[in-house]
């Protein structure tokens, strides 16, 4: 069969599960994608499988255990989420995992399929899910474990208002270029009737001339007064703050041109009607803010990324029983029971002998590490071991995570600007442009008064740098479409500019070089030991277990159930299996039960995490586990190397590891043991040797760094925060991305500068012929608009090429989902 | 060509109707999500039931 889970595409390894999917059998690589596939089977949803572009996230374990959910139905929680008019709830969750337009339809129909159920509506593109049921059916806990059986996890949103904003945002943008394009068409409509008169040199008939001119005025009134609100009201922001902007000029050319068009109307047939002009130029203007306004509008909310990392559920010890309450009602000195396999709601100090914790949220290495009591814990967490008991030292706002995220906010408000002196210029050039068109109204009136206006017009409307505004734009938002389709997402737009110069690339270790999973290297067996019962007897002791060295050996099926298991912290698992006692974990723990020696079969390779199997008698096996390395690192680092850029390697893992990782990518430089603040020191000392880096990583830890680097990628299967921090994500993980990116921005950045140059001759050039009267006002407005469309065909060759019709065939259909990909994980989903 | 004064308000009228149309199907929410629909389209030939709105 093919090597691959049929649920997720992740590699099979060792696995022999497999799930029943209508009449045939399926490989799979871990019980919780057999459950969801066996889910989706049952439900006749196999088309899901047709239809997804993007492999799923791996569906969480501890989201399939009914308890996770019954906290929600509990009324206190539930209420502060569900609206409920009747016997009908609606709720708005947002949802974890989502990562094409497959994953909406499948949610939906899991949702739909479920008796209660009144209405689901997912937003693949905000990550929302949106669900009305009956309350006398289900509770919100019944539809949050039915999406998360489906393999997805539901949580409470964050704070929504940016997402609100941006939504408000667009619509009012589209119903601007609604009414400008609807009034701007039917107004040439009657120009063209007008002019087709004159040019053939026939009179028009007065009355009619009359009407046209009456009608042209009434369509263009609700162009000029709601579609042109935004321009005016920004000119008038600008004087008042007194700089002159882009709107000033527009704004005052669009009231003279309005105005003299007005009056003309009413003061009988003479004089020149300007309506075509007005409407054309407020179209223009307003699709050019429209595209500025939704490629600015594509960045993560680190709002929800925090909501998404920590529980909303924990379990507060009061009297002697544990009460499921909200984690936004926890205080300090509250006591908590953290279970196996749960994170830990808020920092908080331990009341345990021992803990071991997977703290690889915040520090990236997810070796389990091992707390004493009375050491302070942090939120986020994961509990590996048994069940503890913490003291709540901080919660919400004051925890680590909290102050992560802080931090994290604060540098992305204050990234730079590279707008900032585009803007310096261009209040200079619109000054000069006033002065210009004043000078022309001068002297005309001095010459020839009645050319005066239609050339001070022509001046204003010349020298608009609309086409110079969406330069920009327009080659971004079509590098970001070629950057989708390569499969790296781009949540700040500003950085494709930064990504042509950058010269030093830090590469983080686990999960950004290597895969982040452990996985077994070499199995070696004492004489007379079968192999494949080893594995059995191994993955039958660490079933139980979160560690991450359970998760590399627990992936056969057990043969038989284990009794008296116990689990040593920091040491390995003891249990009874079949009437014998084995011992798994490291050397020394498991050489404990045969003899006190310290045995391995044979010298382990550098770099290997080294796990013994033994029995009462000997040491029956040694699996050597490691971080695989990722497929085209080594590749990409020299493809870099060629392009003039020097990587180096920060990594928190031991520097043995890291050599060795080093060496097989070729990385000189390395440091290992790095905390984030190392990491970040290193990366501003390298900024303040004047170098531009390029950070890459996935964890929490690397957030900081990926927040201040010029230029930072996160994996598309990192964390939540880094991925809000990121200036990218490389959604399909593959490292030979990012040297074609890179390409893409050098390319982005010749086109960018083409236009910027043509928009400029265009508006240097055309001024002193619009100035001496060359150019009557409509022509004006013809030729702003042509230098706009100019400008954005010259962005569209950014776009991604379709080399022969066979690829044509795949690729229509597979622009949908590229599209959507990096619409659904905007708002940071993909983790 | 005095039919042109009771054709051009009459599709004035039109157009103001087209406008009113396009301001609800923005505000119903219709334009947030551009892609998941031409998804849904062109990937279920058997499915006839609409989708739950």
């Amino acid at each position: 069969m093919n090597a691959t889970c049929f649920h997720c595409s992740e590699p099979l390894g060792k696995s022999a599960l497999v799930a029943r999917i209508g009449d045939r059998d399926e490989s799979v690589c871990c019980a919780g994608c057999r459950a969801v596939a066996e889910l989706i089977a049952g439900a006749g949803l196999e088309q899901y499988y047709e239809m997804r572009s993007e492999r799923p996230a791996r569906p969480p374990i501890s989201g399939l255990e009914a308890d996770a959910w019954t906290a929600y139905a509990r009324s206190e929680i539930a209420d502060a989420l569900v609206v409920g008019q009747g016997d009908l709830d609606t709720v708005t969750l947002g949802v974890e995992g989502l990562r094409c337009s497959a994953c909406a339809w499948l949610i939906d129909k899991v949702l739909s399929q479920l008796e209660g159920v009144v209405s689901a509506t997912t937003n693949a593109a905000t990550g929302r899910v949106h669900v009305e049921w009956q309350r006398s059916v289900l509770t919100l806990a019944d539809v949050m474990r039915a999406i998360a059986r489906a393999g997805y996890r539901p949580f409470p949103p964050g704070d929504s208002r940016v997402l609100d904003q941006q939504q408000s945002e667009r619509r009012v943008g589209l119903r601007h270029l609604a009414v400008s394009g609807f009034g701007m068409m039917q107004v040439m409509m009657f120009a063209v009737a007008v002019y087709s008169a004159q040019l053939q040199g026939d009179a028009i008939e007065p009355r009619l001339l009359e009407f046209f001119r009456m009608v042209s005025m009434l369509v263009a009134a609700p162009v000029m007064f709601y579609a042109g609100l935004p321009i005016f009201s920004g000119a008038l922001r600008s004087l008042s703050r007194r700089t002159v902007g882009m709107d000033v000029p527009v704004a005052l050319a669009l009231v003279l041109a309005f105005g003299a068009s007005v009056y003309n109307v009413f003061d009988g047939n003479t004089g020149e009607v300007y309506f075509d002009s007005v409407t054309m130029f407020i179209f223009f203007v307003t699709l050019g803010r429209y595209i500025q306004m939704s490629v600015r509008n594509r960045t993560t909310s680190i709002t929800d990324a925090l909501a998404k990392q920590m529980p909303s559920v924990a379990h507060r010890i009061q009297e002697n029983s544990c009460v499921d309450v909200a984690v936004a009602a926890l205080a300090v000195d509250d006591l908590v029971l953290v279970r196996r396999g749960e994170v830990l709601p808020a920092d908080g100090e331990l009341l345990e002998a021992v803990a071991q914790l997977d703290e690889s949220l915040l520090s990236g290495e997810s070796a389990a590490v091992r707390r004493g009591r009375g050491e302070t814990l942090s939120g986020g967490s994961l509990n590996l071991g048994d069940p503890i008991r913490i003291k709540v030292t901080a919660i919400a706002q004051a925890s680590v995570l909290a102050h992560v995220v802080t931090l994290l906010e604060k540098a992305q408000a204050q990234r730079p600007r590279i707008s900032a002196a585009a803007d310096k210029a261009s209040t200079h050039f619109l000054s000069a442009v006033l002065i210009a068109a004043t000078l022309t109204a001068a002297i005309w009136a001095w010459l020839d008064p009645s050319r005066a206006f239609p050339a001070t017009l022509a001046v204003l409307v010349v020298a608009c740098p609309c086409a110079f505004a969406i330069a920009m734009p327009a080659a971004v938002s079509a590098a970001i479409a070629h950057l989708a389709r390569l499969g790296v997402l781009v949540t700040n737009p500003n950085a494709l500019e930064k990504l042509a110069e950058i010269d030093h690339a830090i590469f983080d270790k686990t999960g950004t070089l290597t895969r982040g999973e452990l996985q077994m290297q070499r199995c070696i067996v004492a004489e007379g030991v079968d192999e494949l019962q080893c594995r059995q007897i191994a993955a039958s002791l660490e079933a139980s277990s979160e560690h991450p060295i359970a998760r590399a050996l627990a992936d056969l099926t057990p043969i038989a159930p284990v009794s008296n298991v116990r689990t040593v912290v920091g040491a390995g698992i003891e249990g009874e299996l079949a009437q014998r006692r084995y011992r798994i974990g490291t050397p020394e723990f498991a050489a404990e039960m045969h003899n006190g020696f310290v045995r391995t079969l044979a010298d382990p390779q550098a770099g290997s995490t080294v796990v013994v199997l033994s029995d009462e008698h000997r040491v029956l096996a040694q699996f050597e586990l490691q971080d695989q390395l990722r497929d085209g690192a080594p590749e990409t680092i020299s493809a870099l190397r060629e392009s003039g850029i020097a990587s180096e390697i920060l990594s928190g893992d031991r520097q043995s590891v890291v050599d060795i990782l080093g060496e097989r990518c070729g990385i000189s430089q390395r440091l290992a043991r790095q905390s984030p603040e190392q990491k970040l020191a290193r990366l501003q000392s390298l900024q303040q040797q004047g170098h531009r880096v390029l950070m890459l990583g996935d964890g929490i830890n690397d957030a900081p760094v990926l927040a201040a680097a010029d230029v930072s990628i996160a994996m598309g299967r990192g964390t939540a925060l880094a991925h809000a921090s990121a200036d990218m994500i490389l959604m399909t993980e593959d490292l030979a991305a990012v040297p074609a990116a890179l390409q893409l921005s050098q390319r982005m950045r010749r086109i960018v500068r083409q236009n910027l140059f043509w928009s400029a001759a265009y508006n240097f050039g055309s001024l002193p012929l619009a100035a001496l009267g060359f150019i009557p006002p409509w022509l004006a407005a013809v030729g702003m608009s042509a230098s706009s469309v100019l400008v954005v065909l010259n962005a569209t060759r950014l776009l991604p090429r379709r080399s022969n019709a066979a690829q044509v065939q795949i690729r229509a259909t597979d622009i949908p989902s590229i599209i959507a990909t990096s619409r659904a994980a905007t708002a940071g989903l993909a983790s | 060509m005095s039919i042109l004064f009771v054709l051009v308000p009459l599709s004035l009228a039109l157009v103001a109707l087209g406008i009113w149309g396009f301001f609800w199907a923005v505000d119903s929410g219709q334009f947030d999500d551009m892609e998941s629909p031409a998804w849904e389209i062109l990937h279920e030939p058997h499915d006839s039931e609409p989708h739950s709105d």
